[in-house]
């Protein structure tokens, strides 16, 4: 089914040695000092009216999506960077209230294992249980795992109408809680901004219900952190920040320290890894 | 060896929540699939605590449990093979705390899909997977299986459902499993555990999306004079750009079995109806339909039937979920196949499916997840005949053959199980597979959480022992 032959990515690879992987270097790029490879790009096929496309992990994001566009259609990531490169990252766009996490988008990899083995995770239809799902283990990995060579994602109709709504509030859910499934709800302390989608007609009843107007969106992101608390917590949020109202990411102006993972968690992604690249040598660090 | 572990868990539990009579052992040594296993032992726990206690003992002794729920399974996941300690959670059920702002809950794993929804109702919100067996199937067991459900085309399945869970490990360790939060730093462990079918460990909480109920529903029946314009309506529907709620068909030996069985007025001379549900706000729901009949027009839709109000939808719906028991009335025993292919590949695969059972001279109707391709040949027969087990099994494997042949794969919502176990290498390769066991070594390393059961021996390092034989009924 595929064109992209991934024996030379494989090779490129190998079974020895640490290695990193970088595609347009948008996100943290190349693991500094060690040997680095670079996935396939292009684009395999797109497959409308299956809601499917397959590529290889180094097609940027915005090429995946120009393809796609043509069909009415676009993939639920991140725009920036190239697919891999979001799917090893896992971090879903601002959008995920309303298209769900970026690793519900992931349907089959091909990817290449430290043993530089070419690897199948998942299958090629939208519903599948066939086996464990290794492939959410791979979205949000960092490449730990194995170097993502081949994709299969879901796509997404593009909405008949996109319109972003603003007003002021100090309350995050008053806005959250009057609107049917909106796309997007941000709130950064004093305005909230609500992405809505659909039918025209449905956009501006929702908007009067909820006492929104038109507005530019999304506001900029503060970049010093990205946090991810419970969504309870937004409410009580201080600083410099935009919250994803009903998910709980935050962006942030000052960093973060993460608190730590629960013990045994780590020991179990500790024992993962160790199946998976039992010398550390894929994306060593990360 | 099993009686020490026995007195060690009544000491643990409670005596009378820790079963080895003839009665227990016979009703959960097998689940709702055709294959039976032998219980060593049953257990009831309550807690955590007592979870823990359990597979604490079973790892002291050696011996392999099967954590399970309701036992809706079809596919053989929850069958207890040589022995094995089978914990039964269906006493934890309780809805442990609900955050109707952010839409989650947390929830025991014995609570009933069904009763979830409705003890949420009031909030104007639902838990979307909806397995045809909802009112009787537990939370655990949807996330041991990631399973499916109609509405699950616009909605997605559990993993999409299911944000944190508290999880107990085959040495008695408990792990907490991503949480509230939308993305816990790290690997996601969370997602690699839903449909991990009882074999990384014991779910003993899940915190659970909850979602918005539409405020506009329609749901329509469109009836076809082949099977073809009836498949050719589902892809026309999905590159059109919509993602209707559910997309389900019937071939005309179902509707006629349903028909007879609820009396909806269902046209019983059709070779295919499509149940459509489209759902969301009030004008885009109205603009979808109208889209949707003109399609369904256009692909020779012979009537299209709107359900008036609350209480007809619910008859189609009801015509649609009690297939199963409908199809009681043609012969006793049945058995339901799982797979999926490619929508534009329906209409072959349906042919081959018809073709099939029709050499093996069984009889088969189909009631399908059309809108994601997720087909369900049911195959009806009298297990009495003589050796019509032996054709049923053979017919069943030739389906899944020929769904994976079209772009397909082995399973959709059911799992692997037993039933698919020696299937997998129709879909993956030696090093596919041992990516696979490399990942349940990582959560189970001894290997004791429902053993011998999804992987095939080969790639299944720390499963030395084989599927014991006659494990068919």
């Amino acid at each position: 089914m595929g064109v992209i032959d991934l024996a030379a990515f494989a090779e490129a690879v190998g079974s020895s040695g640490a290695v990193t992987i970088t595609g347009l270097g948008t996100r943290d790029g190349a693991v500094a000092g060690v040997r680095c490879v670079s996935a396939p790009k292009g684009i395999e096929w797109v497959q409308p009216d299956e809601m499917i496309a397959s590529c290889g992990a180094g097609t940027p994001v915005q090429e995946l999506n120009a393809a796609l566009a043509q069909h009415g259609q676009r993939v639920a990531m991140p725009s920036s960077g190239t697919v891999g490169g979001a799917l090893a990252v896992g971090h879903s766009d601002i959008r995920r209230l309303g298209d769900g996490p970026i690793r519900d988008v992931l349907l089959q990899a091909r990817y290449v294992s430290s043993t530089g083995e070419v690897v199948k995770a998942g299958g090629p239809t939208v519903k599948n249980v066939s086996g464990f799902d290794l492939c959410r283990l791979l979205v949000g990995s960092r490449g730990t795992l194995g170097f993502l060579g081949d994709v299969i994602v879901r796509t997404r109709p593009i909405a008949a109408r996109s319109q972003w709504f603003g007003a002021s509030a100090t309350e995050p859910y008053e806005v959250f809680c009057r609107l049917y499934r909106p796309v997007s709800v941000l709130w950064d302390g004093e305005a909230v901004w609500a992405l809505l989608e659909g039918d025209a007609a449905d956009i501006a009843e929702q908007a009067a219900s909820a006492a929104l107007q038109p507005c530019e969106g999304p506001p900029a992101l503060p970049t010093g952190s990205r946090r991810v608390v419970p969504p309870a917590d937004v409410a009580t949020l201080t600083g410099t920040f935009v919250a994803e109202v009903g998910v709980g990411v935050v962006h942030h102006a000052e960093p973060w320290s993460p608190p730590s993972v629960d013990e045994r968690a780590a020991k179990l992604e500790e024992a993962l890894k160790h199946e998976f690249d039992p010398t550390g040598r894929l994306n060593p660090g990360r | 060896m099993i009686a020490a572990l026995v007195d060690e868990l009544r000491a643990a539990l409670a005596p009378e929540r820790v079963r080895t009579g003839s009665t227990e052992l016979g009703l959960y040594g097998r689940d709702a699939s055709n294959i039976s296993g032998t219980a060593g032992a049953v257990c009831f726990p309550i807690s955590t605590e007592e979870v823990q206690a359990c597979l604490r003992a079973a790892h002291t002794h050696k011996v392999p449990f099967v954590a399970r729920g309701a036992g809706t399974g079809l596919a053989g996941g929850a069958t207890p093979l040589d022995h094995a300690l089978v914990i039964v959670l269906t006493k934890m059920n309780r809805v442990l705390s609900i955050d109707p702002i952010n839409r989650l809950a947390w929830v025991e794993p014995g609570v009933l899909n069904l009763d979830l929804s409705r003890q949420v109702a009031h909030l104007g919100l639902h838990f979307a997977p909806d397995p045809s067996s909802q009112q009787s199937c537990s939370i655990g067991g949807n996330v041991a299986n990631n399973s499916g459900g109609p509405h699950c085309l616009s909605d997605g399945v559990t993993a999409a459902h299911v944000l944190g869970l508290e999880v107990v490990l085959s040495d008695g360790s408990v792990v907490q499993l991503g949480g509230s939060e939308a993305e816990p730093l790290g690997l996601d462990l969370r997602g690699a555990f839903v449909g991990s079918e009882g074999m990384f460990g014991v779910a003993t909480k899940v915190c659970v999306r909850l979602t918005q109920n539409a405020p506009a529903v329609r749901t329509m029946l469109m009836d076809f004079d082949s099977v073809e314009d009836g498949a050719q309506t589902v892809s026309a529907i999905i590159a059109a750009g919509m993602v209707p709620a559910a997309l389900e068909m019937m071939d005309q030996l179902c509707v006629q079995a349903v028909e007879a069985y609820i009396h909806a007025d269902l046209p019983v001379d059709a070779a295919a109806v499509l149940l459509v549900e489209v759902a969301g706000l009030r004008h885009g729901v109205e603009t979808d339909v109208a889209r949707i009949i003109e399609i369904g027009n256009s692909h020779h839709a012979r009537s299209v039937r709107i359900a008036q109000d609350e209480a007809e939808r619910a008859l189609l719906w009801k015509g649609r979920k009690s297939a199963f028991g409908a199809i009681a009335r043609i012969k006793p025993n049945y058995y339901l196949h799982d797979t999926v292919v490619p929508r534009r590949m329906l209409p072959k695969v349906l042919r081959q499916v018809y073709e099939i059972t029709e050499r093996y001279q069984l009889q088969v109707l189909n009631v399908f997840h059309a809108g994601d391709g997720n087909l369900h040949p049911l195959l009806v027969f009298d297990k009495r005949d003589p050796g019509v087990m032996e054709r049923v099994l053979a017919a069943g494997e030739e389906i899944v053959r020929a769904s994976v042949e079209a772009g397909g794969v082995l399973s959709g919502e059911h799992g692997i199980g037993l039933e698919k176990r020696d299937f997998m290498p129709m879909m993956f390769g030696p090093a596919d597979l041992a990516a696979q066991a490399a990942m349940r070594r990582a959560f189970d390393p001894a290997g004791l959480a429902n053993p011998f059961k999804v992987l095939p021996s080969p790639a299944a390092c720390g499963d030395v022992q084989h599927v014991p034989e006659g494990s068919w009924v």
